[in-house]
């Protein structure tokens, strides 16, 4: 193990590291804790300046209620999960048949189309805003929650097919091979001999596009309008510029934006952490 | 019919279940990237009609001084960056224990990855906030005079990027820490006899086996900063007088915002960005092909 492991050292190396610990914790999450400090403040404190004093009430419930009955956040909140939970059934369905396709069969241009989506996945997605644009306003999609879903699933399809495509390589073989020597069909070998091996790949993904799609605001900006279809994250930037004097009541919508995710991170925290190293670095 | 589907079946099973994702990837990313490249050919407001005048959009670029102000704050993001990497690397040996507890601080130090950038940009906005933010609050305890990071020309960009920083270090230090988890035991021992401890140690014998683990910190570093959108957005919207702004920016300002309803102009900014991309994209693609290739 490196560095050398800290119960081996002299005692008062060890006694330094267990301070340091949590001082340095502290410092990394400061401007987090802040805001959660601020969340919990009243009006009256924020009005007089009193960000850090003492607070002269803790108004948590007050603030968490408050943010769901005076603006559309709840709303905002519902539109995420119309959006990100579709995004990530859709782009596993899609990436599960693509990544069998490449992992599994040699043909000529197996290796050119890996590459396509891998290099698609890459790009500064901001290039494709106009055409993008145009193309959900042509559909009808536009500022529609189904607009942003059918854009996630296809740019989020390049990265999961990527991590399918790896993961179905390191799989046996021979289990596929067997399956043909019986004469199994290619869709049931498939179905049922692959799909099933591939649920640790399937969750960790979940996670991730859950995430990275909950998160997102780009997409939010340029395929909506207004309240309609608009997720928390554009959402919660409208909030920050209405509520200009009442900093603890946006304060408490980004913690309540920042918890789903979050959530997920701790449930799931082994997916979450196979599929951001890709499943490379084991 | 059936018996056709017999002989052909490992042939045209890869295309039946390619076809629904490339048909949407295709749609979606890859027309779009030619569309985009034919676009800035061309003059167009978004409603009307597209009008072809050549190379125009990019001789107009060349004398717009917006242009290279996004472009060398995109350069400025790109170097600064890459700091993620090696104080993710940093924080990964210092997390790299087994005391008690652990894996809550691993954890909570993680926690700035998962929350959105609109959260992080609205966080560090008010960190910064120049009469009520907790930064000046502690600079002037210290006994410093306060000041507006987000409101000064020579120091918006850093500010962002410092905000960019916090959620990247933590993803390169998830990175590192798995990788440190493979590291193989014999050749640390190995070190010790040979008596190579701390930097030498990890340089000679540690940072070689990081390397997948630095290859990807340093891909989704760099792709990160050429994608930089959200804070600026957030934080600045490109300001002040458009000094924040990236490539990545401007082109959204240029399309679809007050300032903006020039597709075309819009669309030979994104091709800039491209071509800067294509570069690192080659890179990757080399790197994968020589993989597999198995050499």
């Amino acid at each position: 193990m490196f560095p050398t492991p800290i119960e081996k050292t002299k005692l008062s190396t060890q006694r330094l590291y267990k301070i340091a610990l949590p001082i340095a914790m502290i410092i990394w999450l400061l401007p987090l804790l802040a805001v959660a400090l601020t969340s919990v403040r009243s009006g009256v404190d924020i009005n007089s300046g009193n960000y850090w004093g003492m607070p002269t009430s803790i108004n948590f419930f007050e603030n968490y209620t408050a943010v769901f009955t005076d603006s559309p956040l709840g709303y905002y909140i519902l539109n995420s999960f119309k959006i990100t939970i579709p995004t990530v059934i859709g782009a596993i369905v899609l990436s599960s048949l693509t990544g069998f396709a490449l992992g599994v069969y040699r043909f000529k241009l197996n290796l050119f189309v890996f590459f396509i989506f891998v290099a698609g996945n890459f790009i500064p997605y901001q290039i494709l805003m106009v055409p993008v644009r145009d193309l959900s306003l042509a559909l009808g999609l536009y500022n529609s929650v189904w607009g942003l879903v059918a854009f996630h699933i296809a740019f989020q399809t390049g990265f999961c097919t990527f991590f399918m495509r790896n993961f179905i390589r390191a799989l046996p073989f021979e289990l596929i091979e067997a399956a043909r020597v019986e004469g199994v069909s290619e869709f049931k070998i498939f179905w049922y001999v692959v799909v099933p091996l591939m649920k640790p790949a399937m969750a960790a993904l979940s996670v991730l596009i859950f995430t990275f799609i909950w998160n997102d605001y780009f997409w939010a900006l340029v395929l909506t309008q207004g309240a309609d279809a608009m997720p928390i994250t554009a959402g919660l930037n409208s909030l920050n510029g209405q509520w200009i004097a009442n900093q603890h009541l946006v304060s408490a919508g980004s913690i309540i934006a920042a918890l789903p995710p979050v959530l997920m991170f701790f449930l799931m925290q082994k997916h979450f952490i196979a599929g951001l190293t890709l499943g490379a670095v084991k | 019919m059936y018996s056709f589907w017999k002989n052909n079946q490992l042939k045209l099973s890869p295309w039946i279940f390619l076809a629904p994702g490339i048909f949407m990837f295709s749609l979606y990313v890859i027309f779009p990237i030619f569309q985009s490249i034919s676009l800035s050919l061309y003059q167009w407001d978004g409603l009307g009609v597209k009008t072809y005048i050549g190379a125009d959009n990019y001789i107009e670029l060349l004398d717009d001084e917006y242009f290279y102000t996004s472009l060398k704050n995109n350069v400025i993001w790109l170097v600064l960056y890459i700091l993620a990497v090696p104080a993710g690397l940093f924080a990964a040996l210092f997390l790299n224990q087994t005391v008690r507890g652990i894996r809550i601080y691993k954890s909570l130090f993680f926690f700035p990855f998962v929350i959105s950038q609109v959260v992080v940009g609205l966080v560090f906005s008010w960190f910064y906030d120049p009469s009520n933010g907790l930064l000046n609050v502690i600079l002037e305890n210290f006994g410093f005079s306060p000041i507006a990071i987000l409101a000064e020309e020579d120091y918006a960009t850093y500010g962002i990027i410092a905000a960019g920083l916090w959620p990247q270090t933590a993803y390169c230090m998830i990175l590192y820490l798995t990788g440190l988890n493979s590291v193989d035991p014999e050749q640390i021992e190995a070190g010790r006899i040979d008596n190579a401890r701390g930097w030498r140690m990890l340089w000679y014998v540690i940072l070689p086996q990081l390397k997948p683990a630095t290859f990807i910190a340093v891909v989704v570093t760099v792709i990160g900063a050429l994608r930089s959108f959200d804070l600026i957005s957030i934080m600045t919207a490109g300001g002040p007088w458009g000094s924040s702004r990236v490539l990545a920016y401007y082109m959204y300002e240029k399309a679809f915002s007050e300032y903006g309803f020039r597709m075309g102009y819009s669309a030979s900014i994104a091709v800039v960005l491209l071509g800067i991309m294509m570069i690192y994209i080659g890179l990757i693609l080399y790197r994968l092909y020589r993989d597999e290739k198995g050499y």
